[in-house]
């Protein structure tokens, strides 16, 4: 159990294993996704309230629920690099980080894109709109703090702490935001939450859901790569894969 | 200076945490008073920030009722912001905060210790100089007290979470910035609640309910937050 | 008591993406001093701070009284005396209200040791005055003033005769030499050129170190 446990954390290891599995990753990461959308954006039906524009939930759903996740993932990475104090955790975090921020840019970009038609407005203080703001602020801070310590060590368990801590705060601040959201706007309309969805909408939603995971874990497997290349220049083994490449 | 053989020491054989921490948190209050007018800094600095409102907004009577509250809390916020780059960063300069890493006593009961002579010193005497600031936002009687009571449950929590951020950016070049950068977004839930209270107050609601749960805020920040800002602060230790 | 005190096995470490030191293994025993050598930026300081647990960027094992030091933080602490290049003194506040402060986590002392004890380093007549008048030399003096009370068996002193004159500085090498005499352990850094009977080294740098 140990030793596999090292062996999970050993970067060489993990470069090997990812380079096997991100083909397939990609593959079935873009299938799924593009059957998700195509199924989705021409051939689900029409919402009967909000007519062709609800359609952007394809695209908005999956980034905004991958960018929550990729947080919680960032969490269980900043515990082993702060218990176990094990290399590739912290690999993880500083690579995900930036796709975390991307994911929760995007679920804010098509949420306001969906808000034009639908509120006939830009942006409008609701409460999950707000949520994934603060979220990207907590994406931005930890990003901030790694760029600002300069040792790798120090870095990756401040940043540690960091995203802890912020792990801790995300339920408060979800939950404070919808009260807040009541007190000040009692809700007409609210973005996500369908009543009932049929089939024919969630199942490409579900679709496009899993494909964007799969992509995400293959460029999780990319960027780690990259750091694990940049951090283990020295070693034999790197020195190996690049003269290797070079034939 | 003694003949006494040199041996190994238990640790009973020395300081409770509770003088230890008496001693770190009177250490703070007697250098802090030492530099009056450092104290006053923060509380300029609400007031300032608290005029530039009715100047740069309006100074109508129902505007200022209505926002009142909301300026009060955010121009507190800010100013324990402001105040938070000096927690550690001085003991860091002069090497009194590695000696205080090296106490053998549980260091978050320190960091917990330091934190409350913090607040001691800008988050009290901002909640004491809000009445006159609540008379100049035309804020009611009641909602003044209400948001008093706010202030003294939700600066502790600003000073506790903030001191967080102060370990985790000790030493980093413009560690200011990136400190409120942190620590901006983990303040919203207590901004929410304490603004959200006086607003009930305003419309004849009960808040008993929100003044229990910014008092388990509080709770919850007296019980992890000295945790993580310890860690922080032997991880920023390290890297000097 | 010949059981070492503090025990270094296989140290490294690692800083910038430069290798300070490695496979470095050595112990300190009662009774000893100990000189950390190198030229600048060899890992003196950053050995030293390993030592103390101010830094806890490295790899390999450090044992206190023969058990593994990770588990026992605070009787380490309480039998361990740190100066670093960092005086630890607030200038706002006198000498022995700095004094009474870096104590009152460790021990109880009373405020006529205290006072002796800034007597003892040459500062009579000066306990009362805002460390910020003093010229640095007496700030460091007031730290010193330290090793005079001290009961910890283990000091780790970094570049502690920085800013001494040469009494003083005679006087500190007096003070540890009796130190060890009397059953103390010391590891010092020090540009300084000291010498004394029997003073282990360890030396840094060149990639490669050894003790001797």
């Amino acid at each position: 159990m140990w030793q596999l446990f090292h062996k999970l954390g050993s970067p060489k290891w993990f470069y090997g294993i990812a380079t096997r599995l991100m083909p397939w990753l990609l593959v079935g990461g873009a299938l799924l996704l593009l059957a998700g959308i195509v199924w989705g954006l021409a051939f689900a039906p029409k919402d009967y309230l909000q007519g062709n524009s609800y359609r952007i939930i394809f695209i908005h759903v999956p980034t905004a629920f991958l960018a929550q996740s990729v947080y919680i993932m960032m969490a269980v990475a900043a515990v082993v690099t702060l218990v176990w104090r094990m290399k590739l955790a912290d690999v993880f975090v500083k690579a995900v980080a930036p796709v975390g921020l991307v994911l929760t840019f995007l679920a804010l970009f098509t949420g306001a894109v969906w808000g034009k038609p639908t509120w006939g407005t830009w942006w409008i203080w609701d409460a999950r709109l707000t949520s994934m703001l603060i979220l990207l602020f907590l994406y931005g801070g930890v990003i901030a703090l790694d760029r600002a310590i300069n040792d790798e060590k120090s870095a990756a368990r401040a940043v540690a702490v960091l995203v802890l801590v912020g792990v801790v705060n995300i339920p408060i601040i979800k939950y404070s935001v919808e009260w807040w959201n009541t007190l000040h706007q009692p809700a007409t309309f609210k973005l996500t939450e369908k009543p009932s969805m049929p089939a024919e909408m969630w199942v490409p939603l579900l679709l496009s859901v899993l494909g964007l995971y799969l992509i995400f874990g293959w460029l999780a497997c990319l960027r780690m790569q990259t750091e694990i290349i940049a951090r283990e220049q020295r070693t034999r083994w790197v020195k190996d894969l690049v003269m290797a490449g070079r034939h | 200076m003694s003949n006494n053989p040199v041996r190994v020491h238990a640790v009973a054989e020395g300081v409770g945490v509770a003088g230890a921490m008496k001693a770190v948190f009177m250490r703070d209050m007697k250098v802090a008073f030492r530099q009056r007018q450092d104290l006053l800094n923060p509380l300029l600095f609400f007031v300032m920030v608290v005029t530039l409102f009715p100047l740069g907004v309006s100074p109508e009577v129902s505007f200022l009722r209505e926002a009142g509250a909301g300026i009060l809390w955010v121009a507190a916020l800010l100013s324990v912001l402001l105040s938070l780059d000096h927690l550690f960063r001085h003991d860091f300069d002069d090497g009194t905060l590695e000696q205080l890493v090296l106490q053998p006593q549980p260091l978050f009961l320190l960091v917990l210790a330091k934190t409350l002579a913090h607040w001691m010193l800008t988050g009290l005497p901002l909640v004491i100089l809000t009445p006159v600031l609540g008379i100049m936002v035309h804020l009611p009687g009641n909602s003044i007290g209400i948001l008093c009571l706010t202030l003294l449950i939700g600066t502790p929590v600003l000073s506790l979470i903030g001191s967080i951020g102060a370990a985790l950016t000790l030493g980093l070049r413009s560690a200011g910035v990136l400190l409120s950068l942190l620590i901006i977004p983990l303040y919203i839930p207590v901004l929410i609640f304490g603004t959200g209270t006086v607003a009930a107050v305003s419309e004849g609601a009960p808040v008993g309910a929100y003044l229990a749960l910014m008092g388990a805020f509080l709770v919850l920040a007296l019980t992890l937050a000295p945790f993580a800002s310890a860690s922080a602060l032997k991880i920023s230790m390290s890297n000097s | 008591m010949s059981e070492p005190l503090l025990q270094a096995v296989n140290l490294q470490c690692e800083r910038d993406e430069r290798i300070l030191f490695r496979d470095l293994s050595f112990s300190v025993l009662p009774g000893t001093v100990t000189r950390v050598e190198g030229p600048n930026g060899s890992g003196k300081t950053t050995l030293l701070r390993i030592l103390a647990g101010l830094n806890d960027a490295w790899s390999g094992d450090l044992y206190w009284c023969g058990e593994p030091r990770a588990g026992q933080r605070e009787s380490f602490l309480r039998n361990m005396l740190y100066l670093g290049h960092r005086p630890g003194i607030k200038p706002l506040l006198t000498p022995m209200e700095n004094l009474r402060a870096l104590m009152a986590g460790r021990r109880p002392v009373s405020d006529e040791v205290l006072s002796r004890a800034l007597e003892g380093t040459g500062l009579a007549g000066y306990q009362k005055v805002p460390c910020r008048n003093l010229s640095a030399g007496q700030q460091r003096r007031v730290a010193l003033a330290r090793l005079l009370i001290a009961d910890e068996p283990l000091w780790l002193l970094d570049e502690v005769f920085t800013a001494i004159d040469a009494d003083g500085v005679r006087a500190i090498e007096a003070l540890l030499q009796q130190r060890a005499e009397e059953g103390g352990a010391v590891v010092v850094t020090t540009h300084h050129d000291l010498k004394l009977p029997g003073m282990q080294r360890i030396v840094l740098g060149g990639g490669q170190s050894d003790e001797q």
